[in-house]
């Protein structure tokens, strides 16, 4: 059952028991023998690394106009008039676009923007979401403020939410993963509340309680521990979802700076010329399809071996 | 509880949440950068006039007494005004809202028709190869761009076969056959990723639901898998997959957004991201506003519907 | 209680009254030209915004004094005859017979006065005229007469400019409008009648054949001659995306787009349903720089900014095909009557050295230049990407903000600094019609904030413009234009980025007669 802006959830506020205490070593053993997570964790990491090792894999400056080179298809080998005024030959193994940029180059390094984008959507949404919902499940009086508040956050639809937002703040960097990762936070808080509502009836949460220990103390070793494993998974859906609407947005033309390379940049400078020219659209989208999907299968694995109660728990 | 005060409490208590729905957005507008009464004077605005129109509009009062003003405007129906098009957002709301209705009806008929046996069948054979290349097929619907689709689309079935039209929305008082024309490409976008979601839930609740006890009971009495599945596991499964269709209600409300664009369909999701390019904040205002209540509402509607579902649910 | 055959036939008989309805509206609608414009229309008044959509919705429903046939030369087109006083500074016309608003209420000299005034109030040549008339007055009912202080040499020119801002004639009431407020009542009195009922921003605009205008006897040619409609209906279908158009008229479900994109030109040419004409000659691009706040009012540093252009790398990024564009280094259109190659150091090359040591001179600080970016305009978003890197070979940072079209034009506005929102360049496109001749080209001002976007000033300038409008001779008048020329480029208050011909497409045997003009009118079009 995935989870995010791009895919609802479930939303049960039925309590689940508690997972019992993970027994370490077999644990990540269980983990990295899923097949989900093999696959989908790999390919990710298979992306990352190729990203990371763009600058040795054929490319030139993704942002280098050739206007000379514009349109050309995947596979030819030309020669690439940059406008500093240097000619160098170079193999479009993915073609160009109508500014005569490499689109290999471009998605290689639009692998780094969308990776990045996802991965601190993730965090933002995870964190904030835990501190809301931490909150909101142990301090009875500020629950129910809280949980209208994010109520109201998630009677917004999503895209529309991260659309407005970007459209009145800005399309900078930072702008668009607040604008993604708000939108977010409210189905976080609710199933990191949902854990600390049944962790919190705990006899050793009482028994620490009724020893005074401090409230952050509590909150740290007894109930943060149980939300990890739902967190993590979240994380990765949250993730999943964040990639696929930073697409969007740029595909919108509400997204990251324009001469950003982007995967949705990419896809949505040629969408003007899609018929005559679909690679531009097409060899994005497959690696922003692939990613997604590895994100996706992986948050499948982690939830299967780490916490099969996901769903129940309201995730 | 009775009847009656349960529907009174439900639906008074959509109200705080509406509420901060408003605030979430007017707050939104208010707070971002960009100065609304440049925007309306526009091209040769000078400070005269500019000021002239700030009074008008009472930009120049505190935060909370304008949100009052506001919210009393909303509640007599006035969304306000566009920018840009000189006309009330009522008024475009109004003429833009039958194609986004169609285009939603008709994509949930057909997620419906093929989402819901699709999960049964892959309950069925739960397990099976049936079912694990369902559930495939099902993660790469919401990893796939819906543009990317859509465009795969227009390409196969209306470029290359003739058999659709490549963009447009027709009124259904010119004719139904023309209407559903235009909008069999469209739903069928949309409806990927719908579909991908409903499968898996209904997959899920049925194969939950035919573990349970009275289906031991039915099968024990005789009764055929067949009515096993339908009556049974299939109406006990019913509120889950009925509130995954409301939640997917915020999906379809995103989806629109892009599908619209992608084929030029002239409803509320072209109108949202022409506000959005052009700044146009009242637009913008008015559109989230419209979105979220209708989300309220239909959600309401579904908690309601759980009532017809399960007459074991009193709350 | 309906037996079962009864419901049938009712059924039956529901069905085939629904059909018959259907074909019944479908035959009320008559000849229909549906076409796609070059942007959405969301602005009805051609005198508050020079927006080219929003003249082409005006030469639909309004009409002119004068017009201007194919070969630029001053015709009547409202005006029946005139006379000039022997000292040239009285000019009375005569208005057709015959000449009524869609209200059914005719064309009187009140109408025309009360118009011309409110254009005189926006229109940058209007302003001239008006600054040099002595008075405007109604004789009669169909006669009026303007009287200049001294001789004014562009009165004709002035009253049948082609574009922006045109002096479309409105009713007085409506013409009553303040200048600075856009009317709310597109009645007019021209070929087509605006249906405001069917008006959907965004979406689409219906105009109706005005079966009571009377068009003169000429042929059509420009903006000139006899308007006639052979068409009942026509709509403007708006779609944005470039791909969509191309497949929405390939598929015929429109007869024709007005712009067309040069990305699918080559599709569109190859399709052999598909004519792609060229009815307006040619049009030209112009990048236009801020000179009230830093760094260019420093005359150095703009020409830094100037010497970066290289014109053919970015005519060939946004028309893409060689036979679409051309390079031109004046500042008017290359082959008219004004233009003349004595460019000073501006090449249409870039020269980057050049532009390094004179930013070195100036005292550059290093803030980055704001360079605005309509992303969602098919016919100019090719430009930023390309000269924000052309500017930043020549030594300058570049902040390339990305916007649609009418928040730029919103913003060109604004005279405030750019950490206030405000902007140091931009890139537009003109028409021929527009910077053929140096008065009537809205961006060539010189009196500072009085003037254009980018509010140049430029004294010399001025005293140049006033001896150009006040002499009569075209040898003199080509000097003066030359030494214009210069003054715009030492001052570096724009430049041109190069020339193009607008493409225009549509179904081949299905339209025809597309006129020849200046600027895109949509009378005499046939369809079959």
């Amino acid at each position: 059952m995935t989870d995010s802006l791009a895919t609802p959830m479930i939303p049960v506020d039925a309590a689940a028991e508690p997972l019992p205490p993970p027994r370490r070593r077999s644990l990540l053993k269980r983990i990295l023998a899923d097949w989900s997570v093999r696959a989908g964790g790999g390919v990710l990491l298979l992306l990352v690394l190729v990203s990371l090792a763009a600058p040795w894999l054929g490319t030139i400056d993704p942002t280098a106009i050739d206007p000379g080179s514009g349109n050309l298809m995947p596979g030819t080998r030309g020669e690439f008039n940059s406008l500093a005024g240097d000619t160098f030959e170079h193999l479009f193994v993915m073609g160009t676009d109508s500014l005569g940029r490499d689109i290999w180059s471009r998605t290689l390094y639009g692998a780094r923007v969308s990776l990045t984008v996802g991965v601190a959507v993730a965090v933002l949404a995870v964190v904030f979401g835990m501190l809301v919902g931490l909150l909101g499940g142990y301090f009875r009086r500020l629950d129910s403020a809280i949980m209208r508040l994010m109520d109201g956050v998630m009677a917004i639809p999503g895209i529309l939410f991260a659309i407005s937002l970007v459209a009145l703040f800005g399309g900078k960097l930072l702008t668009v993963v607040v604008a993604i990762a708000v939108p977010e936070i409210p189905r976080v808080a609710r199933l990191v509340r949902s854990v600390v509502l049944t962790v919190r009836e705990e006899p050793y949460v009482e028994a620490a309680i009724a020893l005074d220990t401090p409230t952050w103390k509590i909150l740290v070793r007894h109930i943060l521990p149980n939300a990890i494993a739902p967190l993590i998974i979240q994380a990765t859906y949250v993730c999943a979802s964040a990639i696929l609407v930073e697409a969007i947005l740029s595909f919108l033309g509400v997204g990251l700076p324009a001469d950003m390379a982007t995967w949705g940049n990419i896809m949505a400078e040629g969408r003007a010329q899609f018929n005559q020219f679909p690679h531009n659209v097409l060899f994005p989208g497959i690696f922003l399809a692939l990613t997604v999907l590895a994100v996706n299968i992986l948050g499948d694995g982690l939830r299967d071996t780490l916490d099969p109660k996901f769903n129940k728990r309201g995730g | 509880m009775p009847m009656q005060i349960f529907l009174v409490r439900r639906i008074l208590s959509t109200v705080p949440v509406l509420v901060i729905v408003a605030l979430i957005v007017f707050l939104m507008l208010r707070l971002a950068p960009g100065d609304p009464a440049a925007a309306i004077v526009g091209d040769s605005g000078t400070s005269e006039n500019i000021a002239k129109v700030r009074s008008q509009l009472g930009l120049d009062d505190s935060l909370p007494t304008q949100f009052v003003r506001w919210s009393g405007q909303l509640l007599q129906g006035n969304l306000g005004e566009s920018y840009f098009m000189k006309k009330t957002v009522v008024e475009l709301i109004g003429q833009r809202i039958e194609p986004t209705v169609s285009l939603a009806a008709v994509t949930l008929v057909v997620t419906i028709l093929i989402a819901v046996p699709l999960g049964v069948v892959a309950a069925w054979r739960h397990g099976g190869w049936l079912d694990r290349m369902l559930m495939g097929f099902s993660v790469m619907g919401f990893s796939i761009p819906a543009f990317v689709i859509g465009y795969v689309l227009i390409w196969i079935f209306a470029l290359h076969l003739q058999l659709l039209p490549v963009q447009g929305y027709s009124r259904l008082g010119q004719g139904p056959w023309l209407w559903i024309k235009h909008l069999i490409l469209p739903s069928i976008t949309l409806s990927i990723i719908y579909v991908a979601l409903i499968a898996r839930v209904t997959r899920a609740a049925v194969a939950e639901a035919m573990t349970e006890d009275y289906i031991r009971t039915a099968r024990a009495k005789g009764i055929s898998e067949k009515r096993v599945l339908m009556r049974h596991a299939l109406a006990n499964a019913a509120i889950p997959i009925v509130t995954v269709i409301g939640i997917g209600i915020a999906l379809l409300i995103g989806g629109v957004v892009v599908t619209e664009t992608v084929f030029a369909i002239p409803g509320l999701g072209q109108l949202t991201v022409d506000a959005v390019l052009s700044r146009d904040f009242p637009l913008i205002q008015g559109i989230t506003l419209f979105f979220s209540v209708v989300y309220v509402l239909i959600n309401l509607l579904i908690d309601l519907s759980y009532l017809a579902f399960d007459p074991r649910i009193r709350y | 209680m309906l037996s079962k055959r009864n419901l049938k036939a009712v059924v039956a008989g529901t069905m085939l009254a629904a059909a018959a309805a259907t074909s019944a509206f479908a035959q009320d609608a008559g000849k229909v030209l549906r076409l796609v414009p070059q942007s959405d229309l969301k602005i009805l008044d051609p005198i508050w915004t020079t927006a080219f959509v929003t003249r082409n919705h005006g030469y639909a429903v309004y009409d002119t004094l004068f017009g201007v046939d194919e070969q630029g030369k001053v015709k009547p087109q409202m005006v029946d005859k005139y006379t000039t006083g022997a000292d040239g500074k009285t000019w009375t016309f005569t208005l057709r017979k015959s000449l009524e608003f869609h209200d059914g209420k005719p064309v009187t000299s009140e109408d025309v006065l009360a118009s011309l005034k409110r254009w005189g109030q926006r229109d940058g040549l209007g302003q001239k005229m008006y600054a040099a008339l002595d008075k405007a007055e109604a004789v009669d009912a169909s006669t009026f007469r303007l009287v200049f202080k001294d001789s004014f040499g562009m009165v004709l020119d002035a009253l049948s400019k082609p574009s922006s801002n045109p002096p479309f004639i409105m009713p007085a009431r409506v013409a009553a409008t303040p200048a600075d407020k856009q009317i709310d009542d597109a009645t007019g009195s021209g070929p087509y009648i605006f249906k405001k009922e069917e008006y959907r921003p965004g979406e689409k605009v219906v105009y109706l054949k005005n079966a009571k205008y009377v068009p003169r006897t000429e042929a059509a040619s420009g903006t000139a001659g006899g308007k006639n409609v052979y068409v009942d209906r026509m709509e403007w279908v708006i779609l944005k995306d470039a791909q969509t158009q191309a497949n929405a008229l390939a598929n015929g479900e429109v007869d024709m787009i007005e712009w067309l994109p040069p990305e699918q030109y080559t599709a569109l040419k190859n399709n052999s349903a598909i004519t792609v004409d060229n009815p307006i000659p040619k049009g030209s691009f112009a990048l236009h720089l801020n000179h009230v706040i830093p760094p260019f009012d420093n005359p150095k540093i703009a020409q830094a900014a100037i010497m970066a252009i290289n014109q053919e790398a970015l005519m060939r990024a946004q028309m893409v095909h060689k036979e679409l564009y051309n390079s031109c280094a004046s500042v008017y259109p290359c082959g008219t009557t004004f233009s003349s190659d004595k460019t000073g150091y501006f090449t249409g090359k870039p020269q980057f050295e050049k532009a390094k040591a004179l930013l070195k001179e100036a005292g550059y600080d290093g803030k980055p230049v704001v360079l605005m970016y309509p992303a969602d305009f098919a016919l100019l978003n090719k430009f930023p990407p390309v000269m924000a890197q052309l500017l930043k070979q020549a030594g300058f940072n570049v902040d390339m903000q990305s916007m649609d079209w009418p928040t730029l034009v919103t913003r060109r506005a604004k005279k405030d600094p750019v950490d206030k929102g405000g902007w140091n360049l931009f890139i537009t496109g003109w028409g021929i019609a527009d910077n053929m001749n140096p008065m009537f080209y809205a961006p060539l001002t010189g009196n500072g904030e009085k003037g254009w976007f980018g509010w140049a000033t430029d004294d010399k300038l001025e005293q140049l413009k006033f001896e150009f409008l006040a002499s009569a001779d075209e040898a003199r008048r080509k000097e003066l234009a030359t030494a214009i020329q210069q003054r715009v480029y030492d001052t570096g208050i724009y430049a041109p980025i190069g020339e193009y011909k607008p493409l225009t497409a549509y179904r081949k045997g299905v339209v025809s007669g597309v006129v020849r003009s200046p600027v895109n009118v949509f009378w005499n079009i046939k369809k079959s």
